[in-house]
């Protein structure tokens, strides 16, 4: 027995000791969310393995840490404890809790000038809004997203529309809704006109009718809301009238889970989710559909959505310059190609959308153009200083007005006042 | 003398240390702990946590959402304590019976308690779908309309009180079965000669004697009403408008998404006062009308 243990305590110490022998190598911890599915995590190890082979100096210990929620638990409580990770991709909307929780540090310290121009500005702006704060650059988009229409071609034909035109604006969404809700001898409905998924997190969603109305939800400083702007009233209350007045969806809460499967189910014949979606619908869609832009109001918008790459403060400088340089190169065109053909993200440069791969790519598939062309009118995900108990308190209002409790006046009055009163400390 | 006496002293210290160091460790002083940083505020990033004494209970006292979830629990606790309790006696008193196929039952009960919560969550979320969902499916051969029983406000919480009672029955069902057959035959067979009812041997005589298995399955009961709320997370996250959110659930919410650690502390305090209050009295009033042998 206890010769064993000294054999395993013997080859511990060597291998401990070669690791400290292989001259000064950089150590990196790097923890990564993921929110749809298989791909995206083999493909984040491939890429990551890819990068430590083709940098002897450097190794980098990609760490699955489960969702978006889970993996930032994960990261602020290292973060606490001391020990936090060099790198994280975090959701982009924890910017200002991970600099209220002073954990986090700008990546322009550890970038040239040079490479402020090429590589921080080379990204869509409408990423950049929920990445900078006061001048500085505290995210690196990386796995971005945004809402999109998908619509049922073969729904649109049997109700007498267009089958290749997809709703333009509020009206338009209302009127085609009514054509394509159908009910049985009973009066039950069978197939609702559209599908806007609202349960636990409905202000993303939300933003998709605020924003083309003309509403911006949060300020850049993250410490001022605009939750009862005359603009958000009407939003919510075009929401709320979808099913209470025009009856074009189903009244209450929706699931985001089953969403896909009702499309597919020809329980909907719209949806409006996420564009991570697109390859699960292109697999499993029993019929043609088609992808548009959220319909527009005043103008045209929606949110963005999804994680930033976070450099963590905890770490000595050869590692941040080493982990900045890995963020460099995962962002690069040619990786961000990968990455999002893999997974159905966005790819966060213009110049992404250049190489070969994803022009061949969007030859082939050209709905992934969509949510790339819906950038341009996109703005910030809701984010400010305190951002669970802010967000929280707009979900709230948001449910109670759709599930008819109060009127949507009522609730964002409310939850404006809430909001200021947590958000006073920060102004 | 003297020396073997001290020998006794270590020799039970020694007996007692591992199990103390444990429960010291993992449950008294993070409890002793959660109290003290229920009266201070919680860091953040370069501001100290700092000593604000009752300031967090009078937030409390003020949390519109905090009263909301206490009633939300409340209602939790009343529907799934006694429903689970007589589904899991009376589905006790079904199988201990020879019948056709008694394996196969038990099985069948038992089954949802070896299902962990978040896969029953799943599939429950998909029974309370509108539309195909199978409860609206069977209920639109009746052509009654969709009902959305997770999104609407007035069914979300018995949503969740039905899947907590379908998960524990089965587990308690097997305590209940386990006390059935150690009560002896001699009894059924004294009670039959003297010319005793079926109903009136169960109340009499079966249901006395398993007492202490009520006492004991009451106690799990009211803990998991408090503790049992991962398929809140899969199935409602506590929506709509914390219509389905329950104490536990608020807390993990404060703490891990708000980041508000010394108040999800003083939520917690609550949490161990309600429990404690609780477990006292089942223990200190109930035990006196239960029959041990």
């Amino acid at each position: 027995m206890f010769p064993k243990i000294f054999k395993i305590a013997s080859v511990a110490s060597l291998t401990s000791l070669a690791a400290v022998g292989s001259a000064f190598a950089v150590d990196l911890e790097f923890y990564f969310p993921v929110a749809v599915g298989g791909a995206a995590a083999t493909t984040i190890e491939k890429l990551t393995a890819d990068y430590v082979a083709a940098n002897p100096g450097v190794n980098i210990e990609a760490i699955y840490a489960g969702s978006y929620s889970d993996a930032g638990v994960k990261a602020l409580t290292a973060a606490r404890g001391g020990k936090p990770p060099q790198l994280s991709v975090l959701l982009s909307t924890q910017m200002f809790t991970l600099i209220d929780e002073d954990v986090i540090v700008p990546f322009d310290d550890f970038v040239s000038a040079d490479e402020q121009e090429s590589w921080i500005n080379g990204f869509y702006p409408s990423f950049m809004e929920n990445s900078q704060t006061g001048g500085k650059t505290y995210g690196i988009p990386f796995q971005r997203s945004t809402p999109v229409l998908y619509w049922n071609k073969k729904a649109f034909a049997e109700a007498g529309l267009d089958p290749d035109v997809a709703p333009a604006n509020w009206d338009e969404m209302v009127e085609f809704g009514k054509k394509l809700t159908k009910k049985d001898d009973s009066g039950n409905v069978t197939q609702w006109g559209v599908r806007i998924p609202s349960a636990g997190f409905p202000y993303w969603l939300f933003q998709g009718l605020s924003t083309p109305a003309g509403a911006i939800l949060a300020n850049s400083d993250g410490n001022k809301t605009n939750f009862n702007d005359p603009k958000v009233v009407e939003a919510l209350e075009y929401l709320v009238d979808l099913s209470a007045k025009h009856g074009v969806m189903q009244p209450g809460s929706i699931e985001w889970g089953p969403t896909p499967k009702a499309f597919f189910e020809g329980e909907t014949a719209m949806m409006w989710t996420t564009t991570g979606n697109l390859v699960n619908v292109r697999t499993n869609a029993p019929f043609d559909f088609g992808v548009a832009m959220l319909p527009a109001k005043e103008r045209r918008g929606a949110p963005t959505g999804g994680g930033n790459f976070y450099l963590f403060k905890d770490s000595t400088d050869e590692q941040k310059d080493a982990a900045v340089d890995f963020v460099q190169w995962i962002t690069s065109p040619e990786q961000a190609a990968v990455w999002s053909i893999a997974t159905g993200y966005v790819a966060p440069r213009p110049d992404a959308w250049e190489t070969d791969a994803l022009k061949a790519y969007a030859a082939d598939f050209p709905p992934a153009l969509v949510a790339r062309d819906q950038l341009e009118f996109a703005v910030a995900e809701l984010s400010t200083y305190e951002n669970g108990k802010v967000t929280q308190t707009f979900n709230d209002a948001l449910a109670s007005a759709i599930a008819g409790e109060k009127t949507a006046q009522e609730a964002l009055d409310q939850a404006q006042a809430t909001a200021d009163r947590i958000l006073k400390p920060y102004r | 003398m003297r020396n073997s006496a001290r020998h006794q002293w270590i020799y039970a210290w020694l007996l007692l240390s591992p199990a103390m160091i444990f429960l010291i460790t993992f449950t008294h002083y993070p409890a002793v702990q959660t109290v003290i940083s229920s009266f201070f505020s919680t860091a953040r990033g370069r501001r100290e946590s700092v000593f604000i004494g009752w300031d967090n209970y009078t937030t409390l006292m003020a949390d519109e959402v905090f009263w909301k979830v206490l009633v939300n629990n409340f209602w939790y606790a009343v529907w799934t304590i006694p429903l689970s309790i007589i589904l899991s006696l009376a589905m006790a008193l079904w199988v201990n019976d020879k019948l056709r196929g008694r394996g196969f039952l038990r099985m069948a009960y038992f089954t949802p308690t070896v299902l962990p919560l978040i896969a029953v969550a799943n599939i429950w979320l998909f029974f309370y779908t509108p539309g195909f969902g199978l409860i609206d499916q069977i209920r639109g051969l009746f052509a009654y309309p969709e009902q959305n029983w997770m999104g609407s406000p007035d069914t979300a919480l018995y949503s969740m009180i039905a899947v907590a009672i379908w998960k524990e029955a089965g587990f308690f069902m097997i305590f209940y079965l386990a006390a059935l057959q150690t009560i002896p035959p001699s009894l059924r067979e004294a009670a039959s000669i003297e010319g005793a009812g079926k109903f009136y041997y169960f109340r009499r005589i079966a249901f006395p004697l398993l007492m202490p298995t009520t006492l004991f399955v009451s106690v799990n009961a009211v803990i998991n009403s408090f503790r049992l709320v991962d398929h809140i997370f899969v199935m409602t996250e506590g929506g709509p408008n914390n219509a389905s959110s329950l104490l536990l659930f608020y807390i993990y919410e404060v703490a891990f998404d708000y980041w508000d650690t010394a108040y999800a502390a003083t939520l917690t305090v609550v949490m161990l006062a309600i429990l404690t209050t609780v477990a006292i009295g089942q223990f200190f009033f109930l035990d006196k009308k239960v029959h041990y042998k």
